[in-house]
């Protein structure tokens, strides 16, 4: 009877708590969403910038991605990655001139052309989402652009304002963007580096630097002009390069290039605003098939289907056929997650349509067969679970400054050296051991899926492996002995001078973690008998370090900006090395016949002649090695069996709209996983209940000794 | 003494004592920048908050010099009279703070607000964890007390020492393993506003609970049993009253002064929240704020918080003073 009782109080108890909900007691969002077509996801870490003229993480755009639209877009299916048109008509295709501004033709020589025009005409017909921005009285004037600081102070959110508007979008918000990367106060990441190709740009910065220090007012943008970007007619623009760049393409894909109205910098700057978290960093303006509407980075963030979106057909679908009218789902939610074990623990209940894997259930998850392929496990399988793995057109590599006198220069020592030291770093094992086999052992700069990257015995490094078994095996130690003897060195002792070499590692300290792998990293060098001093330091100092070319060897990594091989060369390119000019060349390597080599590959089309130039440069930075070139990460991906077309596009960041939920089988799903079990804790307060009953009689006998007395 | 020179002479104490901050808080906030800049310059913060690709010499410059960290951190040469202390970091960044007005962080979002939307949360677990805790480790720990030199007793401090080894991180893995992988009965982390948020805090608020029982029921047993060896308890027993009247009224009572140390200790924490179960839980308190901001390297973030932290702890030794006067009517300020 008292069980019985116990048991429908505490079952009242936490269907009360639950608010009455016939979904699962642990199920985090509210009830009534269990029937809407929602994308449940997470994230870690909070956006710095959602405007687009700073926002470069890949985190943030995760949200940029869905909300700004530049002019392309990368296919979603197609690889290698190609782009295509977003609000363009077409791919725009550059139009060279020469000096006298002339004509040269589709593909002339980089020292012919003088300028490089881009002419973009984007498509009629496309609305901005609703924003206060735009919205507009009886007489056309702008609602909230002239606003008091009294009629600010109420204000805290973009839904504080009463009325929204849109307009269209025309050439003239591209063109804005483009100068909103010199605005003094933005800092925009690419603006020094954009200034190198676009025409006029550095000094239309110092022309709008100039202003803003004369004028205590907000610069208007409209009013500044300049050579490299000009409105031709209402959706055509031009941009203007001074010299020959064929990736300059790439860019146009990059929310950099999307376009941002006039209107929003007006609202946004209005005095109060900023005071008040109103800023264009904080609530995006775009025209793409999502809105920001709830932008809390301590807590969710939502982003909703945008009602202003035009739809866009679902790649190959018929045009007859309106279901294939892209978005599919009608809101997204990610919700922070800074540890992981609650994110996959929620992924598994089913209220994550996808995941990464996490290391801690890596084995619970996946499972590797005789041919070192990964599969999911039986527990996945049997849970409807898919995987999907691309390798990441991303490279993590070990860097020798080649300003070091011991190992850089190019001395035939420290070249024996450095492809000793390239054999015995044997990161298949550290591919095993530290990532789950989840990467691939780098034989250059480029990774797979990159033009430029070859397959098979003809892409193997030759001075790192052999081809044996049809497969790219790593020379043996004994081969790295040797190559350590040449270069001077028995064992590890400088023959000379009979002194033991020991090497300084550079590396960024991520506390206990990571001391494992510092330990891994000795036992590699000690296998040439070299003493591996670890040199390990916060970020800011490791930056430091290598700003100053005052490391000597040091583990880093690139992700690609765009997939073309000149992103990643361009990391070995001299004139960019980070003592000459602080770029992005790490290890200051300095080849001319590269160099020149990399200065003809960069300005060619993809093509079997720039296939050959290719691998003429892989070719010298192989027998140089400046790099041990270390790995490509892959990423696994999981999903739900109701979550469609989770295609791995590393590239687009705009893949939110492809994406389909099965809402009744989700819920269906999440019923079936989880079911409360209450028993536990009733046999748990029963226990208590019962062990307190001996101590209620002991009280009571004691007192009633104690009186009695 | 009358109540007028009582309230006089607490008045001339919160004074003094209010005064007595000042310094404080400046040589906290001394030691911060201190410790802040030693790690990170401010060229570290710009090329934190600009990114690291592609970033210029010229970007840097500017992010610097639009937020004053172009000027010299204590003392500026080049200056001449009252200058050379006032066009430093240093002057620019702490006046504001003692006028509260903790300005915009290095990212542009206004601090006050932020602290005043995410100091909820944190109060939402950490009030219920205080007061519950208080409530289930004295019960616990007078109980104990009761049953001194028994067997009973034994097994509780065996218990009590058990509970205290374990991490706190032990009981929070362990908590959303049982009770929300497991048995499915509350979700795992998250938050809601309003009365939808209660079965997010459930878990949160029950594992701090559980968490601070040993070692607040341990030390709660030694204050009691110090007490209850004592004259006044002898009498009280003497004269007949109740085991519980003696451990009620009189026990508990007379060991108010350290349990108010304690508690009023605790009362930064209840505003700063909790790092870890913050984020375990996923709650948006202030927990993460400052570490965020250390890790994104935005000065005006951690020297905000950190001013915070300090008033507030300033605050509650004032307020521990106070209260020993109310449970202890022999102490005077």
């Amino acid at each position: 009877m008292i069980m019985r009782s116990l048991r429908s109080l505490l079952a009242a108890c936490l269907a009360l708590l639950c608010a009455c909900s016939d979904s699962g007691w642990n199920n985090p969002y509210p009830s009534s969403d269990d029937s809407e077509n929602i994308f449940y996801g997470s994230f870690s870490e909070r956006p710095k910038h959602l405007d687009p003229v700073s926002s470069y993480s890949e985190n943030e755009a995760v949200f940029t991605g869905q909300i700004y639209e530049p002019v392309l877009q990368y296919h979603f299916f197609d690889r290698p990655y190609r782009l295509e048109p977003l609000t363009s008509e077409t791919v725009p295709e550059p139009i060279y001139y020469d000096q006298d501004g002339s004509y040269l033709g589709s593909d002339p020589l980089a020292e012919d052309v003088h300028e490089v025009v881009y002419r973009i005409k984007i498509k009629p017909g496309i609305l901005f989402q609703p924003h206060p921005c735009f919205a507009l009285d009886e007489k056309g004037n702008y609602l909230h652009h002239k606003l008091s600081e009294q009629e600010i102070e109420s204000k805290t959110k973009l839904s504080d304002f009463s009325s929204t508007g849109t307009r269209e979008l025309i050439a003239a918000d591209y063109v804005y963007q483009i100068k909103r990367l010199m605005h003094p106060k933005l800092h925009s990441p690419i603006a020094g580096f954009m200034t190198k190709y676009i025409k006029d740009l550095g000094q239309f910065g110092n022309r709008l630097r100039e202003a803003s220090i004369e004028s205590s007012r907000t610069l208007d943008l409209r009013a500044h002009e300049f050579l490299g970007a000009k409105i031709v007619d209402k959706y055509t623009y031009e941009i203007r390069l001074s010299k020959k760049y064929p990736q300059f393409k790439y860019w146009l894909a990059m929310s950099f290039f999307a376009p941002v109205p006039w209107e929003a910098d007006a609202f946004f700057n209005q005095p109060g605003m900023k005071e008040h978290n109103l800023s264009l960093d904080w609530y995006p303006v775009g025209t793409g098939p999502y809105m920001l509407t709830e932008n809390n980075p301590n807590r969710r963030m939502v982003l909703e289907k945008n009602p202003n979106y035009r739809g866009e057909l679902f790649p190959g679908a018929d045009e007859s056929d309106s279901e294939s009218l892209m978005p599919y789902i009608d809101r997204a939610h990610y919700s922070l997650e800074k540890e992981s074990i609650p994110g996959w623990t929620k992924f598994l209940q089913g209220y994550y349509d996808a995941s990464g894997v996490v290391s801690d259930s890596f084995d619970q998850t996946i499972q590797f067969n005789t041919r070192g392929e990964a599969s999911l496990t039986e527990e996945m399988k049997s849970k409807g679970i898919n995987l999907v793995t691309a390798v990441r057109s991303s490279i993590s590599y070990m860097g020798f400054n080649m300003v070091d006198p011991v190992v850089g220069g190019t001395s035939e020592q420290s070249l024996l050296l450095r492809r000793a030291i390239s054999i015995a770093i044997d990161y298949e094992e550290l591919i095993s051991i530290f990532a789950n086999g989840r990467g691939t052992a780098a034989q250059g700069p480029i990774p797979p899926g990159i033009f430029g990257y070859v397959e098979g015995e003809n892409g193997i490094n030759p001075y790192v492996y052999k081809w044996a078994g049809n497969q790219a095996k790593r020379q043996k130690l004994e081969v790295a002995k040797d190559l350590l003897f040449r270069a001077g060195y028995e064992n590890g002792v400088n023959i000379n001078t009979g002194e033991p070499l020991t090497l300084y590692f550079d590396t960024v300290s991520s506390g206990p973690g990571s001391k494992v792998m510092l330990n891994w990293y000795r036992k590699q060098f000690s296998k040439l008998g070299i003493d591996l001093v670890v040199r390990a330091t916060d970020y800011n100092r490791f930056q430091e370090k290598v700003r100053k070319g005052t490391v000597q060897i040091f583990s880093w990594g690139w992700n690609a900006d765009y997939p073309d091989p000149e992103n990643f060369f361009f990391l070995l390119y001299g004139p960019n090395a980070k003592i000459v000019s602080q770029g992005e060349n790490a290890v200051n390597y300095q080849n001319k016949e590269f160099d020149d080599l990399f200065v003809r590959m960069r300005s060619m089309a993809n093509g079997s002649e720039r296939q050959e130039v290719i691998n003429r440069m892989l070719e010298i930075v192989r027998r140089d090695a400046p790099w041990v070139w270390g790995f490509h990460p892959t990423s696994y991906t999981l999903s739900h069996s109701w979550y469609g077309n989770a295609v791995p596009n590393l590239m687009a960041r705009n893949t939110l709209k492809y994406k389909t939920i099965e809402v009744s089988s989700r819920s269906q799903k999440r019923n079936e996983w989880n079911r409360p079990i209450i028993w536990p804790l009733l046999a748990f307060t029963s226990l208590i209940i019962f062990a307190l009953i001996p101590a209620w009689c002991v009280y009571v006998a004691r007192e009633r000794a104690r009186l009695g007395e | 003494m009358s109540p007028e020179k009582g309230l006089g002479s607490v008045s001339s104490y919160l004074t003094r004592r209010i005064l007595y901050a000042f310094p404080i808080l400046i040589g906290v906030n001394f030691i911060t920048f201190v410790l802040f800049f030693v790690v990170n310059s401010p060229d570290d913060m710009a090329r934190v908050h600009l990114g690291n690709r592609y970033v210029t010499e010229d970007a840097i410059s500017n992010w610097k010099s639009e937020r004053g960290y172009d000027k010299p951190l204590f003392i500026a040469l080049n200056s001449t009279g009252k200058k050379i202390f006032t066009e430093t970091i240093f002057f620019d960044k702490t006046v504001r703070l003692f006028t509260f007005d903790f300005g915009q962080s290095d990212s542009g979002r206004d601090i006050s607000y932020d602290i005043s939307e995410r100091m909820w949360p944190s109060l939402f677990i950490s009030l219920p964890v205080l007061c519950l805790g208080l409530l289930f480790t004295l019960s616990l720990a007078l109980l104990i007390a009761f049953f001194r030199g028994t067997y009973i007793d034994s097994s509780a401090v065996i218990l009590c020492v058990s509970m205290m080894s374990i991490s706190g991180l032990f009981y929070i893995i362990g908590g959303q393993y049982l009770l929300s992988k497991l048995l499915q009965i509350v979700p795992i982390s998250g938050f809601d506003d309003g009365i939808a948020s209660i079965k997010f805090l459930l878990l949160p608020i029950l594992i701090g609970v559980i968490g601070g029982l040993g070692h607040g029921t341990r030390w709660y047993r030694t204050i009691f049993l110090e007490e209850i060896h004592r004259d006044y308890v002898r009498t009280a027993r003497a004269k007949g009253l109740s085991e519980k009247g003696v451990l009620y009224q009189h026990v508990l009572r007379n060991a108010l002064i350290p349990i108010v140390t304690g508690v009023v200790a605790l009362l930064p924490s209840l505003f700063l929240g909790s790092l870890i179960t913050e984020a375990f839980f996923g709650i948006p308190g202030l927990g993460s704020y400052t570490i965020d901001a250390i890790q994104s390297q935005d000065f005006a973030i951690v020297r905000a918080m950190v001013f915070l932290g300090s008033v507030l702890y300033i605050l509650g030794l004032i307020l521990t003073d106070v209260a020993y006067t109310l449970v202890d009517p022999r102490i005077r300020l």
